[in-house]
């Protein structure tokens, strides 16, 4: 079934107005066709480099077809009264207005090779995809209807961190999603993360890192502490390949990195080794 | 520097002279009282303005006081500790101090994060940040006093977990999202005390708890202000400003419904008074427990599940939806 037309038009406006056709690598510098990079997944076709993708991209690339959101009515306020240079609703205002999305997180259901999933997308494009109080909310929301359902879940992080803004109510947010985590798990039921560039802080520390199986992207920039703190606190420059997808993968703490176009059939077969269905010999999808 | 070890210096020279004369006064016959009087009164109305109203950042250093009571403090004066040592897989971080404990005739798991009270042992503890080895000590503890139905007593102290080198390599976001994980799940009732600093994730990996309390003068953040203006503005000097906006103070966090409880601390700080700071501390955590410990493990898991769902749930139309989806 072809995507559906709500979803093609929530896609990324590179894809549809034309207004920029080209764009330059950030990893080689190879100046590309927008649509060539689009049709590619946003993979660099000359040095393999993945950009970071807009939510909808990434879900229609994803899901069978159809996907039905969860948690978009949630959206933002401003409990702190937050102002520096500019409020904080004038911050989500123009990030709205830039990303075309209400907040740093969709999330929804649909169907991976023909199972049900609950799917979450962080966005790095909205406030640099911090969790804040919608982003944890629609989390959580996510995880409680995949419990009802009985369904697996996956959540493709990428983030910040916790979001300055929202104080406290954001770091909070760690200890209400790891709830809803564990409620979910606790079920029997498999939860899946696929950590992008970049995540790190308050994500990375939280659900990104409580799931039973984590994929991560080639070359994901992926840990705890932001590489440039960690560089002020040693004083000295941290090696290249510190941080990336391959390095967490060499330490043991990832299970497996996926090139983009990859993703969706790993993602299948995860899906069924945990149904625990029998598979027809010699399938691999 | 330390502006409440800075402020606090001419009142130590104030205390300093009123001994000097009350010395004078036994020692030489002469009546010095009107003096004496004269400098306490000048004594009082000095604390008073300096400790009467503190701003944000004032309390952020007051956290910080070289003197503050810290968990060893705390533990001091439970009846009994042993402590435990080790993650079991690498080595035994000492930012983390953890063991059986009696509290009054109680038996529980006491954890806290430790800083140094010098130099030396500062750098021995790493300042108070711990390492994953230090979480998986913390995870290790929590499992045990879950498995053995022993209550829980964290008391919170960190500027933030250990950004270095070797704590990414062994994984430091793996080592707390499992205690938050633990935490979550703990079949116990956790009472968790923010005694200083509450610094972003590495605090609330020891604080997911049934009942959070926090000393008058603690802050706890979602980043330290160093941190904040150094993520929002590249400028760590603008950390006052940081303290302002983030809301941090204990009070600030009670009117957010995130601290449940705040024990005073005596005029000029818990150091001016270590002891009683400590004894209120655990007259506290004693009657929490109390309380939690009447509950049927199944409600009390389900308390905690619905206090963190409601966090940040502040419209009140989501609220009423919460409400009806639990
Ligand atoms: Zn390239």
């Amino acid at each position: 079934m072809p995507t559906p037309e709500w979803l093609r038009r929530r896609r990324s406006k590179n894809q549809n107005d034309g207004a920029a056709l080209w764009t330059r690598c950030v990893k080689c510098a190879e100046v590309l066709y927008r649509p060539d990079l689009a049709a590619n997944l946003w993979v660099c076709t000359k040095c393999g480099y993945h950009f970071r993708m807009n939510a909808f991209d990434r879900i229609s690339t994803i899901v069978d077809n159809d996907f039905v959101e969860i948690g978009n009515e949630v959206q933002s306020g401003d409990p702190l009264e937050w102002v520096d240079k500019k409020s904080y609703p004038a911050k989500l205002a123009a990030d709205r207005e830039n990303s075309q999305l209400g907040e740093g997180v969709v999330c929804g259901c649909g169907t991976l090779t023909g199972r049900d999933v609950a799917l979450g997308v962080m966005d790095f494009h909205f406030r640099g995809g911090t969790m804040g109080t919608v982003v944890g909310e629609r989390i959580t929301m996510l995880l409680e209807e995949a419990r009802k359902r009985r369904i697996p879940c996956i959540i493709f992080t990428a983030s910040g961190g916790a979001r300055m803004e929202e104080g406290m109510l954001a770091l909070m947010q760690m200890a209400k999603t790891t709830a809803a985590v564990a409620r979910f798990m606790d079920d029997g039921n498999l939860f899946v993360t696929v950590l992008t560039d970049p995540t790190s802080g308050g994500v990375s520390a939280s659900f990104a890192f409580q799931s039973d199986v984590i994929v991560a992207e080639p070359k994901a920039m992926i840990g705890f502490a932001g590489r440039r703190v960690i560089e002020q606190t040693i004083r000295q420059k941290l090696p290249d390949q510190f941080q990336t997808a391959e390095f967490l993968l060499e330490k043991g703490h990832v299970d497996m990195v996926v090139d983009r176009h990859d993703l969706k059939a790993a993602l299948g077969r995860i899906l069924e080794y945990a149904a625990a269905e029998p598979v027809a010999a010699g399938s691999d999808r | 520097m330390n502006v409440i070890v800075e402020r606090e210096k001419g009142l130590l020279e104030l205390e300093r002279r009123i001994e000097e004369l009350r010395a004078a006064t036994t020692s030489q016959s002469v009546d010095m009282s009107s003096d004496i009087r004269a400098l306490e009164e000048k004594y009082a109305q000095i604390q008073h303005e300096i400790f009467s109203s503190m701003s944000p950042w004032q309390k952020v250093h007051m956290a910080r006081h070289p003197n503050r009571p810290t968990t060893l403090d705390y533990l001091a004066q439970f009846a009994r500790f042993d402590e435990l040592h080790g993650d079991r897989h690498f080595r035994d971080d000492p930012s983390i101090v953890g063991g059986f404990a009696l509290l009054g005739t109680r038996s529980v798991m006491a954890i806290g994060e430790q800083r140094g009270r010098d130099t030396k042992e500062n750098l021995r503890r790493n300042f108070g940040m711990p390492s994953p080895e230090g979480y998986r000590k913390v995870r290790r503890l929590a499992h045990l006093a879950s498995r053995l139905g022993l209550p829980i007593v964290t008391f919170v102290d960190t500027k933030g977990a250990d950004p270095g080198i070797a704590s990414e390599e062994h994984a430091q976001s793996e080592a707390i999202a499992s205690c938050l994980y633990e935490f979550t799940q703990a079949r116990v009732p956790v009472v968790a005390v923010v005694i200083g600093e509450g610094g972003s994730g590495g605090a609330l990996a020891l604080s997911i708890a049934d009942r959070l309390i926090m000393l008058e003068h603690s802050y706890y953040s979602v980043a330290t202000p160093e941190g904040c203006a150094a993520i929002l503005w590249s400028d760590a000097g603008k950390a006052e400003e940081a303290a302002a906006r983030l809301k941090l103070t204990a009070q600030d966090l009670q009117g957010f419904g995130i601290v449940d409880e705040i024990v005073p601390e005596p005029l000029g700080g818990a150091h001016r008074d270590a002891a009683g700071s400590v004894a209120r501390v655990l007259g506290s955590v004693e009657s929490s427990l109390r309380q939690l410990s009447a509950l049927p493990t199944a409600e009390l898991l389900e308390a905690r599940y619905r206090k963190y769902r409601r966090i940040g749930a502040w419209h009140a139309e989501r609220l009423e939806a919460i409400g009806d989806n639990l």
